[in-house]
Order: C-alpha cells, then structure tokens, then sequence
C-alpha cells in the first residue's frame, strides 16, 4: 500500500508527535549516559559461576 | 461525583497542554528543594546520576499533579484560580490525565529505583500515593485539616533527594521535611484567606469555611511560630552554619512580624485594604522558603572551601 499523503489529523497532531519524539530521544540518550557512569564508576564486577574463587572464601585473621 | 468538564473533541492537546497537566510550577520547586537535599547530602552523587536523581523525582511529582488534575477537574472547573487548567478548559480529557499519570508515576519510581537506590524510590511512590490518594481522593473534600496532610506530600522532595544520594534518611532530611511541612499550611490558609470565594464556590472544607476566619487567623500564626522554631534548628545540624542562621533569623522575624499583623486584626480592616497583609505573607512565604533552601545550597557549596558549614 502506498504512503498516504499527510493527513490533516497529522498536521494537528504534529506538536504532539514531534513533543514526545524529542522526549523519548532525549530519555535514549540520557539512559545512554547513565550506563555509562554506572559501568564506569562501578567496582569489578564479578558472576557467580558455582566455582568456588579466593574471593569468595574467607579469610581466617588469627 | 458530577462532573461539569467535557472535553472539546475538535481541538486536539498540543503537546504544552501535556506539560500543563505536570504542574510545572509545582515541579520547580520539588526541582530546586530536592536538588538541595542531594546536594547538602554528605555522600556526593555523580553529577549524571545527580541530574537522573532530580528529573525523576520532578517527573514523579508531575505524574501526582496529572493525577489530581484527573480526580479534581470538576472542581477545578469551579475555582478562578484552576478553571483554565488543561481539563476544565477543555484542551484534554480526563482519560489523557490518569493515562499519563499512571505511566509518568511507574516510569519515575522505576527510574529513580535503576538510577539511584529503591528506598529512594520507595519514598517517591509513597509520596506520589500520598498525594493523589490520601490527599487528593481521600482528605481534600472531607476535613478542614487536607491542607496539613496534604502538605506531606509537596515536603517529601528534599528528604528523597537526601535518600537518592545516602540510601537512608537523617534528622538533617527529617528537618527539611518538616520545614516546609510547617510552610505549608499558613501559606495557603493566607490565600484561602483573600481568595475566599473560590473554596467556598468549590464547597472545599477549608479552614476559612468550617472554623471561620478568626480562627484561621489564630492557626496561621501557630503554625508560623512552630515553622520559626523548626527553621532555625535546622541552622544547628550538618547542614546549617552562618549564612543559613542569619538567612533564617531575618526571614523569621520577618514571618512572625507577618502572621502576628494577620492574628490581630478583623475582618473589616481586611477588606478595607483589601487584604493587603494577607497578601504580603503569601507572596513573601514563597521567598522565604527559596531563600532558606538557597541558603541550605550555599551552605553546601562553600564548605569544601572552608566557608560553609560549622
């Protein structure tokens, strides 16, 4: 089916598409950026894999 | 509940007529007092989580005014003051209003939860319940009190953005909370008191209406000296210091000096000057609390420079 030309309820509704367009583009990038202060600020990052590791096991102090 | 708003099916809302539902006045000043509890917080964010932390709480506080405007349009309809919101003007339905509401209201909580940490979160949904159901749906048109419950609500952003950037509350966020707990109340009982008519046509159980005017007198001068008292501990916590006392010692002077004229006269002399006292106290208990909160902010910025502070 061809791409209608604009309809007029289009052109009333442009404010409202072209308002939550930017919003959500906006949500993306700042989304974007705060994975990337959490990923970068973060300690290392370890996944239990049901091995045991060093840092896992405790350490006796006496 | 009758409602007298239909919405105008030949004008589509433009996207501002969404923004209007959010309260955007309301939402700068939970922007500017929750950036000051995260910032006067011991524990500094990272300026990007910092930012995330204040839009979601902003985003959750307009989520709760789309949710009131939904549940109250048709007194809003009634008021001078509302009748040209998005609703009663007829610019969006009520539909638009919970729809956005409920959705602005999960993503904030969720958001400020992945951001920062979930009792932050957890705070910000309480506050949002508390605000449309408690206050909203529940107390608003049944005790002459809604005002001082409702107030709980618009104190909660100082004391999140203190949670969103320590994970735990303080007597410091405590403080901050109760401070404008105590504002609120004598700020709009004065315009409760020169804007009579609209809450009376509203048929809203203000306190100008069920325990008459005298006493709403009487009550905005307790409460302004219970909110001095609370203004000027604060000064004596992590977060005060010079700048803050001396802020909080003159604008407390000046708010005692303000509810005692509105105290001690009556009703005639009121109106003779059309409520010209009354007036001021509003208009200047809007500074006061920008000022007190300003000086909370400087207080926090100055002390890595050995300024602020005790």
């Amino acid at each position: 089916m061809a791409i209608r030309v604009e309809s007029e309820m289009h052109r009333r509704r442009r404010s409202q598409n072209f308002g939550v367009a930017i919003c959500l583009v906006l949500f993306i990038f700042l989304m974007m950026g705060l994975s990337f202060v959490k990923l970068t600020n973060s300690g290392p990052v370890e996944g239990y894999d049901h091995a045991p590791r060093p840092s896992m096991e405790e350490i006796d102090l006496k | 509940m009758a409602y007298v708003t239909e919405h105008n099916t030949d004008y589509d809302p433009v996207f501002s007529d969404y923004i209007a539902l959010l309260k955007p006045r309301v939402m700068s000043l939970v922007v500017f007092t929750a950036f000051v509890g995260l910032m006067a917080a011991p524990i500094s964010l990272h300026p990007v989580e910092a930012f995330c932390a204040v839009l979601f709480i902003a985003l959750g506080a307009g989520a709760s005014g789309a949710l009131n405007m939904w549940w109250d349009a048709d007194i809003d309809a009634i008021m001078v003051r509302t009748k040209m919101r998005p609703i009663p003007s007829g610019r969006t339905s009520r539909d638009a209003a919970l729809g956005l509401g409920v959705a602005l209201s999960g993503l904030s909580v969720l958001m400020l939860g992945l951001a920062s940490n979930w009792h932050a979160a957890g705070w910000l949904a309480f506050t949002i319940f508390f605000y449309a159901v408690v206050y909203t749906i529940w107390l608003k048109r049944m005790t002459p009190q809604n005002i001082v419950i409702g107030g709980a609500a618009g104190a909660f952003p100082p004391l999140i953005g203190w949670v969103a950037a320590t994970g735990s509350v303080s007597i410091e966020s405590v403080l901050m909370f109760a401070l404008i707990f105590m504002w609120t109340p004598p700020h709009f009982w004065a315009l409760a008191l020169f804007m009579r008519s609209d809450y009376d046509d509203a048929k809203i159980p203000m306190l100008t209406v069920t325990h008459g005017r005298k006493s709403t007198r009487r009550h905005i001068m307790v409460y302004a000296m219970l909110q001095s008292a609370l203004a000027v501990t604060l000064a004596f916590t992590s977060v005060g210091g010079m700048i803050y006392l001396t802020i909080a010692l003159i604008c407390n002077l000046i708010v005692l000096r303000n509810a005692s004229l509105i105290w001690l006269r009556n009703e005639a002399d009121a109106e003779a000057d059309n409520f010209k006292f009354e007036r001021s106290f509003f208009k200047f208990s809007l500074l006061y609390l920008f000022l007190h909160f300003l000086a909370i902010l400087a207080e926090a910025l100055l002390s890595p420079y050995g300024l602020g502070g005790w």
